[in-house]
């Protein structure tokens, strides 16, 4: 298998100008990964800093409702209200061991960007945050809480004025500025060394919650379900499993159902194809343009996914299923009254695939749902969808 | 002898212009490219318009927009190719393409159609050498060259590995970043250009940024075989998008300056002989 690779998928499909700096941020993650001094320090910002470990919940009423032992991943809890920051926290701490002194993201809902700048204003380091113009208006409160963070929000005006552009915007700017700009890429995807830099920093999540359930269970969950969009939460979740029997879920944004052609499904519904850096499934048209996608949640809307996902459909080992706007939307409110948890919308999505599967489970069974983030930033969206009423 | 060998065994320096096809539509695009070498282009790179251009700035990736909502697709790219070709049998003819485009056809059919359609080289603007064995043999089997990019940031290790697959002539990037016009190019422009030289003897041409006779001059005294101008010509496209007369007219008399500048100061006498050479 050539470096880089998760089976036929990832490689590095760039511009000859970004190679140097994949090969530098390649070199200097190999020698961090192995220096004591940036283990201490990460593990310290985790845990005193983004308050890691976060509980791995048992969902009492849910679990007598759905006829199943159902856990949750609380990622929701961490600092910032997500996932992100495991990896942000990571890339921005590799950021000052290379001697960079500025950092770029590029953020979909504004989770990561939020995350972004959090890591850029704890370590010192300035953060310019590009964003679809797009998801500018639709996340205003993320726009607002970014440069209160410090940040520069950078609304990205070309293309579909989405994820997408914001990383090709991302991109281009790392492209000019490669001496002393590290780019903090938010997910899974992306050019080697990025999908596998982002998995081990996220893998935080799976081997913590493979300890909790040991402890409280004294054994395995049968399931570990986990939304996906890049997928940088669910290969967290998932590689600490991946040797076990445990059953492995991603659910992808269905959105108004596969047939619809309204939805973020690569894995599901896309095709095989290069894609803003790395080969892995893709929504395509017959020529390779990337197709226009759509999901309630702005995090899943996304035309592909990481290139580990793409390996690990075609083994069989996870299981790659897609759940509609209308069934995250219910899970986003059954999940709010039953246990008093708001869950981001993207999250909500493996939240109803939870509901949707319980049918097929014992009362013994254990399900461990990764709640990658909370929905404060979905509350005034899913207030209009439903004309102000919960 | 390929039309690029002959071009630069005739020619020297060449100047080389870039369009995308279907900008700013399918039937516009023809007479746009013949324009262009009508004009002076010595040498054509039509790019086959992608939804995610990463490696363009943004004059370029409207382009690339404009010719997509045109509804153009890869078979109406080989098609203008074959038309083009038509219209100028000499005029080498280079392929630009983000990799997906290739990959989504099969490399195989890819190269099978570009030489089909009288294309003379294929430059794949994402694919470094390190993944480059996909359409490597499609390349050589069909007698399409392989145009090779170096960018400053490239290692003189990387130099050679790239170098050693590369044939027609090497696609210098001035600077690091994306394309563009910017005011001037960077000082360190005759230390690369110097730098390859020693390792090839191919032809070296020199773009990104390029976009106004002084830069032409300056690529020129870097000792360059070769300067290719892209969003300088695509913004007059865009400018005159309401305009077809206007914009021909536009293309002319920038290529037309700017090829002049290829010749540091001309004499009478050399400029009768180039024309005598044409």
């Amino acid at each position: 298998m050539k470096p880089g690779r998760y089976g036929i998928y990832g490689g590095q499909y760039v511009p000859e100008t970004l190679m140097s700096a994949l090969i530098e941020l390649e070199e200097t993650y190999e020698r961090v990964r192995e220096d004591p001094e940036f283990s201490r320090r990460l593990s310290w910002y985790l845990r005193e800093y983004a308050g890691r470990e976060t509980p791995l919940t048992y969902c009492g009423n849910l679990s007598r409702d759905l006829g199943c032992c159902v856990y949750l991943k609380r990622e929701d809890l961490l600092h910032g209200g997500a996932h992100k920051l495991n990896n942000t926290l990571g890339q921005a701490l590799m950021a000052k061991f290379m001697g960079k002194r500025r950092l770029i993201a590029e953020t979909g809902a504004g989770q990561h960007g939020v995350a972004t700048a959090i890591a850029g204003a704890a370590l010192g380091l300035p953060v310019e945050v590009y964003m679809g113009e797009v998801d500018t208006r639709r996340q205003a409160l993320n726009v607002f809480r970014m440069e209160l963070l410090g940040a520069r929000v950078v609304p990205v005006a070309s293309g579909t004025r989405t994820l997408k552009d914001a990383i090709n915007a991302a991109m281009r700017d790392w492209v000019a500025n490669l001496r002393d700009t590290h780019y903090l890429l938010g997910s899974c995807v992306g050019p080697h060394p990025f999908p596998r830099i982002v998995r081990d920093f996220q893998s935080v999540i799976g081997e913590e919650a493979r300890r909790q359930i040991l402890e409280r269970e004294g054994r395995l969950p049968d399931t570990v379900v986990a939304c996906v969009g890049g997928g940088s939460n669910a290969i967290g979740i998932f590689y600490p499993f991946v040797n076990d029997d445990v059953a492995l879920v991603g659910v992808e944004a269905g959105g108004e159902g596969l047939d619809s052609g309204r939805h973020g499904a690569s894995l599901s519904a896309g095709s095989v194809g290069v894609f803003q850096g790395a080969l892995s499934y893709l929504l395509q048209d017959g020529d390779g343009q990337a197709l226009e996608t759509h999901s309630v949640a702005a995090g899943l809307d996304h035309p592909s996914v990481g290139p580990e996902h793409a390996m690990l459909k075609d083994s069989g080992r996870v299981r790659y299923e897609a759940v509609t706007d209308a069934e995250a939307l219910h899970a986003f409110r059954l999940l709010s009254r039953t246990e008093g948890i708001i869950p981001a919308l993207e999250s909500a999505h493996a939240v109803a695939y939870a509901l949707r599967a319980a049918d097929d489970l014992d009362k013994d069974d254990i399900l461990v749902v990764n709640l990658s983030g909370r929905g404060d930033k979905d509350v005034a969206d899913v207030a209009n969808l439903h004309g102000g009423v919960a | 002898m390929s039309r690029i060998e002959a071009l630069f065994a005739r020619k020297n320096p060449v100047f080389i212009g870039f369009t995308v096809a279907g900008d700013p539509g399918i039937e516009a695009s023809l007479g746009v490219a013949t324009t262009m070498i009508d004009a002076g282009a010595d040498l054509l790179e039509i790019a086959i318009p992608y939804s995610d251009p990463v490696a363009d700035g943004p004059v370029i990736e409207r382009a690339h927009v404009r010719a997509l909502r045109a509804g153009t697709t890869a078979d109406d790219v080989f098609a203008l190719v074959r038309r083009i070709r038509e219209h100028a049998p000499a005029t080498p003819l280079v392929l630009f393409t983000y990799y997906n485009i290739i990959h989504r056809r099969g490399a195989d059919r890819f190269f099978a159609e570009a030489a089909a359609s009288g294309a003379d080289g294929v430059l794949i603007v994402d694919l470094p050498v390190e993944e480059s064995d996909e359409v490597a043999p499609y390349a050589a089997r069909y007698g399409v060259d392989r145009i090779a990019l170096i960018a400053p940031t490239t290692s003189p290790e990387r130099q050679h590995t790239i170098l050693s697959g590369a044939s027609g002539f090497v696609y210098l990037i001035s600077l690091e970043g994306v394309t563009g016009e910017r005011d001037r190019l960077p000082p360190g422009l005759a230390g690369l250009v110097g730098a390859v030289r020693e390792k090839t003897c191919l032809p070296l041409a020199v773009g990104f940024g390029v976009s106004r006779p002084e830069h032409v001059r300056t690529v020129v005294a870097a000792g360059a075989n070769g300067v290719i101008v892209g969003s300088a010509l695509v913004r007059l496209i865009e400018e005159h998008s309401n305009d077809e007369a206007g914009m021909h007219e536009a293309l002319a008399t920038a290529i037309t300056a700017l090829r002049g500048a290829l010749v540091p100061d001309p004499e009478p006498d050399m400029l009768r002989r180039e024309r005598v050479d044409e």
